[in-house]
């Protein structure tokens, strides 16, 4: 969960020196609430980017948590009052948070996976809001903070590589990626990306249960 | 005008990602798609991070050595520690030290 505070303290300050303050730090962290589009978000505000640009470029960096959710529903079903703020706030870190529960009790399993949740939002807003104060007072360069998200993504990576067993999907989303960042160059290749990689993944399930 | 609408795009297209699934898969859920579900997020986080280094050049100096060095970091003190907040700490300190050396 400290994490959030300093991720969001990277994504206050980049915010900050585009041109958007504080407001903009608590609207986006409170509204959008993820942590990777939020820091592309911050390239498509300095850019001028169309608002077709900006929708489509949302849903290809956020598709994954189309499948978070899909993990999710059987363990959000009788969440109640609880659902809708539960779904809102399932994030990366909150995911791989929640997925690791099995020793909370059952009984009290909906508000803890609530505060949980909660609690990380909170983290993730004072963050935001902590580096936008600090964007407006050092003066120093902060060149190269913008790595903090390519490191995120690379200890993500490096996480689940050693927590998962089997390696197909790491390596076929790494392969396809840049085989697509060759052929269709730094602006095109997502869509075409996110295609092959569904192809290749939809191709080695039919073979595995073939042979399973 | 516009920041405020492409803010709303975004916090709008990514609840939309987020409620839909259960909207539509409310009850069962097919077999392919938690099939996807499992595998898809390892391999995004992959594409993820070749986004990340998408605009970084091998050809032209500094032949993406910054990069190198600041994500190998990343990678051994998140086999070392399995702390993400350390590694991304390591990580981005050492990029912005290199990229003021190098």
């Amino acid at each position: 969960m400290a994490g959030y505070i300093v991720l969001g303290i990277g994504f206050g300050i980049l915010l900050n020196k585009a041109g958007y303050g504080i407001g903009w730090a608590f609207a986006m962290s409170a509204l959008i609430y993820a942590g990777s589009m939020q820091y592309v978000g911050i390239g498509l505000l300095s850019g001028g980017a169309s608002v077709i640009t900006t929708i489509i470029t949302t849903f290809m960096v956020n598709a994954r948590h189309l499948f978070y959710s899909i993990s999710m529903i059987d363990k959000y079903k009788d969440s109640g009052k609880y659902k809708p703020y539960l779904i809102f706030a399932l994030t990366d870190e909150t995911y791989s948070l929640l997925c690791e529960d099995d020793d909370v009790p059952r009984e009290s399993i909906n508000r803890y996976r609530f505060f949980v949740s909660l609690f990380d939002q909170c983290y993730w807003v004072a963050g935001s809001v902590i580096g936008s104060l600090l964007g407006s007072v050092i003066h120093f360069s902060t060149a190269g903070i913008e790595f903090s998200m390519t490191a995120l993504f690379i200890a993500s990576f490096t996480e689940q590589w050693l927590a998962s067993g089997d390696h197909k999907p790491a390596v076929i989303g790494l392969v396809s990626t840049v085989l697509c960042l060759v052929i269709f160059g730094t602006e095109k290749f997502l869509i075409p990306s996110m295609l092959l990689i569904t192809l290749l993944l939809t191709v080695i399930r039919k073979k595995e249960d073939r042979e399973g | 005008m516009r920041p405020v609408i492409l803010v709303l795009a975004m916090a709008l297209t990514t609840m939309a990602l987020r409620f839909l699934p259960f909207l539509i898969f409310g009850k069962r859920t097919p077999k392919y798609v938690s099939y996807l579900g499992k595998v898809l997020p390892q391999a995004i986080i992959a594409l993820l991070v070749v986004y990340c280094l998408r605009e970084v050049s091998v050809t032209a100096p500094p032949h993406g050595i910054p990069e190198l060095i600041a994500g190998g970091s990343v990678v051994g003190m998140q086999a070392w520690k399995r702390n993400a907040v350390l590694s991304i700490l390591l990580g981005t300190v050492v990029y912005m030290a290199l990229i003021r050396v190098i």
